[in-house]
């Protein structure tokens, strides 16, 4: 395992700007979470790490060493591609031997067949090892190839959406057993997700990317409760943060905000001024509380038990809210 | 059911298409038969007319397309009993059996031409169309437009100026010559149909295979050839059908040493003429190679190509 380092990396693609003076620094043994809506240059990032793509300037460190001349196989570095790609010629055993047959492992066949196992049974696919790549669901195939990564003990693993196309169930498992063999092995991983659960409960670090850039980078509290922009603040949170004109709720606003950012927990309901409830939402784990005030949607949190009706009003004012400028840079 | 489902065809159009189907491969295959018999024909029922359809076979035209003979007196005749079947064979016309003919040989010329040129133009074709789909090459457009332009005419279009080349070279009549000449000709099929199938194979599987940390040389073989193997196998057909019947260049340029099976065939030359049933028994050994092949890689013609292991 080790450290990974980005500095000043950029790519380009013809005319679209991937990835724009990135400077990323993901600690030895950190799990590093990438948030960005699609297109930010999420996968493209993975790909300059991994060696897949070349910046177009700017250097890349694993362990202090840098790779930017190096091939993919001599950076050593596992990764799950968003498009999991099995080789469709192989079982599952033969996918998941054929990283550590590889000339630079040559592991020894009692090894493989044990690290093969010991990764089956922890993805709850050992009755499928003999199966064909191609006879397997769209689940099993995305287990198969986190499988392929974590027969490896690589310097980072990367991992691309890994856990998109499976049940609610699977992934609370495996989004578990993730954490744990990430925290047993000390490892360092990179992994991408639009999955916000995924993102505050494994992460060590938050890396939230917009257009190419990085914009924040820091734990997942830091980056919820301090988002350094508006935009930010929209990554992280269900319901989405309320971004309202800084006046509505009247003054006593900074003199430079323009919007004022109000996630659940800043808005207190039972004082205030009356809002209209348009509707209520119950989801199981939350009841979410659709508002009208003076022409604006605003989404909260409320009482799963709660007694108010759609028609009725409601009261509500801010309590300790985001305040963001012209720029949507946030003000403290 | 609507009038646009495509799903079920009813009773009647399938006993339409199938009665097509069946008499279309009745009529190919009309050809094919006529020559399988021919080969078991005696020489007077092959040209008899109006043609028989019921004859009583022998294996004379396959005798005389093996070997050579010579007649003799009756004294020899009657010295030397017959030693085998094929001897007795040709007593009736007062021969013996001299010999092997050039037949053998000629076949031999074909198998090491034919399947030479294929493999050639399979080899480079597949490395060529492989670093036209993956890799950024200068000018690679013009460059497929070039390599499809050579098909542009007719091959034989250029006979003269490659007879006076490969005589210049000393290439004319060598196996090698004929091996370089037909891969010239298929190689821009081969590249062309190879880099399609290469084209539809997902760059993520090499790319998991570089970062499971293989060399690109080895991505390649491991992960992309078993991926186009529907696609060689295809390619190599046609490669091989056309270097296995191609006629006009082998009269042209091959004669005693590298002569191949489709110019010798037709002078196969009996009693008063030219030995129909000889020159079908050619005929039909000459079409097995191909025929086998092609059943051999039936499987992989028809298994399909298997894009399911990617999420698209
Ligand atoms: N090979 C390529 N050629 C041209 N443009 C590319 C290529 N790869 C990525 N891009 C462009 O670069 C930008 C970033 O793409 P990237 O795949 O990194 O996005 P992403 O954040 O992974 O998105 P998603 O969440 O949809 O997977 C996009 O605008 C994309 O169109
Ligand atoms: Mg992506």
């Amino acid at each position: 395992m080790a450290e990974v380092t980005l500095k000043n990396v950029s790519k380009s693609f013809k005319s679209t700007k991937a990835v724009i003076d990135m400077d990323l620094n993901i600690p030895d043994g950190a799990f590093v979470v990438l948030l960005g809506p699609t297109g930010a240059g999420k996968t493209t990032t993975l790909r300059l790490i991994a060696g897949l793509e070349q910046p177009d300037t700017g250097e890349i460190r694993i362990g202090g060493d840098r790779v930017n001349d190096l091939t993919p196989a001599q950076r050593d570095v596992a990764m799950v591609f968003q498009q999991y790609s099995l080789y469709p010629h192989m079982t599952v055993r033969e996918n998941l031997a054929f990283p550590l047959k590889s000339p630079i492992l040559k592991t020894s066949p009692d090894e493989i067949e044990r690290k093969v196992k010991a990764v089956a049974e922890v993805l709850h696919i050992p009755h499928k090892l003999d199966n064909k790549a191609t006879e397997l669901s769209g689940g099993e195939m995305q287990r198969v190839s986190i499988g392929r990564a974590l027969v490896r003990d690589p310097a980072i693993y990367l991992m691309d959406e890994p856990l998109s196309s499976l049940d609610a169930k699977l992934r609370a498992d495996l989004r578990v057993e993730l954490k744990r063999i990430q925290a047993e092995l000390a490892a360092t991983l990179l992994y991408v997700t639009h999955d916000q659960i995924e993102a505050m409960t494994m992460a060590t670090h938050v890396g939230v990317l917009d257009e190419g850039r990085l914009v924040q980078f820091g734990t997942p509290r830091e980056v919820y409760e301090n988002p350094r922009t508006a935009y930010v603040a929209a990554r992280l949170g269900q319901p989405r943060i309320n971004l309202l004109p800084a006046g509505l709720f009247g003054g006593g606003h900074p003199p430079n905000a323009v919007q004022i950012g109000l996630r659940p927990e800043h808005i207190e309901t039972g004082t205030g001024q009356p809002a209209d409830i348009v509707r209520i939402e119950r989801l199981g784990d939350q009841t979410r509380l659709h508002l009208k005030f003076a022409g604006h949607d605003v989404v909260t949190l409320t009482d799963p038990h709660t007694s108010l009706r759609p028609g009725e009003t409601v009261a509500i004012a801010p309590k300790a809210p985001l305040y963001f400028d012209a720029d949507g840079q946030s003000i403290t | 059911m609507s009038a646009h489902s495509i799903t079920a065809a009813t009773s009647r159009a399938k006993w339409v298409a199938g009665t097509l189907v069946i008499l279309y491969a009745v009529i190919t295959m009309i050809p094919l038969a006529w020559i399988l018999m021919t080969g078991f024909k005696s020489p007077s029922d092959a040209i008899s007319y109006p043609p028989k359809v019921v004859f009583e076979p022998t294996l004379e035209g396959y005798v005389n397309l093996f070997t050579t003979r010579t007649r003799q007196t009756e004294e020899f005749l009657a010295a030397n009993p017959p030693e085998n079947w094929a001897d007795e064979i040709v007593r009736q016309y007062d021969m013996v059996i001299v010999g092997p003919s050039k037949f053998g040989e000629r076949f031999l010329n074909s198998v090491i031409i034919g399947f030479g040129s294929t493999f050639l133009s399979i080899f480079l074709g597949t490395l060529a169309a492989y670093a036209f789909s993956r890799f950024r090459i200068p000018l690679a457009d013009d460059l497929l437009f070039f390599i499809l332009s050579t098909r542009m005419m007719p091959p034989i279009a250029v006979a003269i100026p490659i007879f006076l080349m490969y005589r210049e070279l000393g290439l004319s009549d060598t196996h090698l010559g004929m091996i370089l000449l037909y891969t010239a000709v298929n190689i821009s099929l081969a590249v062309w149909l190879l880099k399609g199938f290469i084209d539809e194979i997902p760059r993520e599987y090499e790319e998991a295979a570089l970062i499971d940390g293989y060399t690109r040389f080895q991505a390649f073989y491991k992960v992309v050839l078993p991926q186009a193997a529907t696609g060689i196998a295809s390619t190599a057909i046609f490669c091989l059908i056309f270097a296995w019947n191609e006629y006009a260049f082998a009269v042209l340029l091959t004669s005693a040493t590298a002569q191949t099976a489709p110019p010798f065939i037709p002078t196969i030359i009996g009693i008063g003429g030219l030995d129909w049933p000889a020159v079908a028994a050619g005929a039909t050994i000459f079409l097995l190679p191909v025929m086998i092949f092609t059943i051999l890689l039936r499987k992989h013609l028809l298994r399909g190509i298997t894009f399911g292991a990617v999420r698209k």
